[in-house]
């Protein structure tokens, strides 16, 4: 079974920040394991591959649990901030 | 942003809104910065409130904190694909004057929390991220740099309270490399439903709540736990797990949610619910052994940025408040006593935690996480053997009860072994003793 998670996030109340990533892979970063395992692993299912075989995230729907950030701490795989202060989830009950 | 702050708090969670209001009410001046467009805005829990570590900050706090239901009935389930097996702990004396724990939601506490904080005489801005922390030449704290405009502030001490991703912590060097197998990841929804319904569906009256933990094959082989909690007219639903074990499974979180509210034991009491929000959280779950320092010159960290949680207890607000208070306490009377807050004075915030409840109970479980880690039959195995030998038992078909009872020892032996039953027997005595 599998459901869609963008029916979850729908439910939730964001501040997106436009054109202010808080989440990136580094310049020159190549699809490495730990990127590889964010894709399943994040809750928001921020994370896909793309055609060119790189693992990029679309931000919009991030919960800001900071499960990629722990994944991929070891390597040093992303580039991870707490959003501008203000922007991203804004938990109603949490 | 010119001024000095005797104390600067980073984070309005539990933690950080402890400290500071410990601080605040000692006459100190107290900077508390939050991230979050409100306090709670990024905060997530189950959430069980215990009422102890409230009531030591603010012993009224019943007459006016928004608390859901006060808990009567503890429900343990191990679940197997088809069916549980329960233990409920039901009883009277948890209908009591002051009630020791409740079921409460978590934004709509923090916010109040936040309203005493304030009201005894804090500095409260939100929607401000503090980015780094400042240091002098000899690498003492000495503020905080944030994402406003010229918003460095200084103050004679930090406190850490950011949360479980500990980014300022780690930046500044006093937190590790965070290791997945510390970490458990939850996610949850709240389903809302008539309080009637409820209160029937959950045989309970007003006010009074259950709580529902479940452990077994709904994890799908990896180490956590799901709940479910009784909030007025919501139902928390979740579970949690390991993250090192979601990355070896590639079991994404949410269809695991969807797979627990589609277990039959599950189903039937969240019938008809209307889902409103959709959260995920990471709870440190390495223990003692997983533990930064909390101190330094000009700095302490206090909640889950430094890993204060009970993972089998399910106890970790507590710790936070608990924490918090302590370091907000350590402050006042270093700057009642006229003494700097160096290394050596803040060391009094790790003693006090020694001889308190928070450091005893990390110790008591050290070897908890490595354990469970190591054997995931406690979560797998076993609630599955467990179900079927109970369903042989009840099953009457004819079987006489001593080839029930052979074959129920069999299963036992040719999953786990004589000796690896044993084994199990003295880890789960290790890991808890």
């Amino acid at each position: 079974m599998s459901v869609k998670v963008e029916e979850k996030l729908f439910q939730n109340r964001y501040l997106v920040d436009e054109g202010h990533p808080h989440v990136c892979v580094p310049e020159g970063k190549g699809a490495t394991p730990a990127l590889k395992a964010i894709i399943s692993c994040c809750p928001a299912g921020c994370w896909g591959l793309t055609e060119d075989g790189k693992v990029e995230p679309t931000l919009d729907g991030c919960l800001e649990c900071g499960t990629c950030r722990i994944l991929t701490a070891k390597d040093g795989d992303l580039n991870w901030n707490y959003p501008r202060g203000g922007f991203g989830i804004a938990y109603k009950f949490g | 942003m010119a001024e000095h702050f005797d104390a600067i708090v980073v984070g309005a969670g539990p933690a950080g809104s402890a400290a500071a209001y410990t601080m605040a009410k000692a006459g100190l001046s107290v900077l508390q910065l939050e991230r979050g467009e409100y306090p709670g805005a990024k905060n997530v829990q189950g959430a069980i409130l215990y009422a102890d570590a409230v009531a030591d900050l603010i012993p009224d706090f019943r007459e006016e904190a928004p608390l859901e239901r006060h808990i009567i009935e503890q429900r343990m389930w191990m679940l197997d694909d088809r069916s549980h097996i329960a233990s409920h702990f039901r009883s009277e004396n948890f209908n009591e004057e002051e009630p020791n724990r409740y079921t409460i939601i978590r934004t709509q506490f923090d916010k109040w929390f936040s309203s005493k904080v304030r009201e005894a005489g804090a500095l409260l801005i939100c929607e401000t991220t503090v980015t780094d922390l400042m240091k002098d030449e000899k690498g003492r704290v000495v503020g905080v740099r944030t994402d406003r405009e010229g918003g460095e502030i200084t103050a004679d001490v930090v406190i850490l309270a950011e949360g479980v991703n500990a980014l300022v912590a780690s930046k500044a060097g006093f937190a590790p490399t965070p290791n997945p197998e510390n970490f458990a990841l939850g996610v949850k929804e709240m389903h809302f439903l008539p309080q009637d319904v409820i209160e029937q569906r959950f045989n309970i009256g007003e006010d009074e709540g259950v709580v529902i933990e479940a452990i077994g094959t709904v994890t799908q082989g990896m180490l956590g736990t799901g709940f479910i909690y009784t909030n007025k007219e919501s139902l928390a639903v979740g579970l949690g797990c390991m993250v090192s074990d979601f990355a070896h499974s590639g079991i994404t979180p949410y269809d695991l949610l969807e797979n627990f509210k589609q277990h039959p034991s599950v189903k039937p009491l969240l019938a008809g619910s209307e889902v409103k929000e959709y959260s995920a959280h990471m709870i440190p779950e390495g223990g003692y052994k997983a533990m930064p320092k909390v101190f330094g010159d000009g700095w302490m960290i206090a909640g889950d940025t430094g890993q204060f949680v009970n993972s089998l207890h399910r106890e970790g607000s507590n710790m936070a408040l608990t924490t918090g208070k302590v370091a907000g306490e350590t402050v006042a009377a270093l700057k009642r006593e006229g003494k700097p807050m160096t290394e050596a004075n803040l060391a009094r915030y790790r003693q006090t935690l020694n001889d308190s409840y928070v450091i005893k109970d990390l110790k008591k479980y050290r070897e908890l996480p490595g354990i469970l880690h190591r054997n995931k039959q406690f979560v797998t195995t076993y609630p599955q053997l467990m179900s079927k030998a109970m369903e042989s038992w009840f099953r009457v078909d004819g079987i006489d009860k001593r080839t029930k009872e052979k074959s129920i020892l069999k299963s036992f032996l040719s999953a786990r072994s004589f000796t690896g039953l044993i084994g199990d027997a003295i880890k789960v005595a290790r890991a808890i003793r």
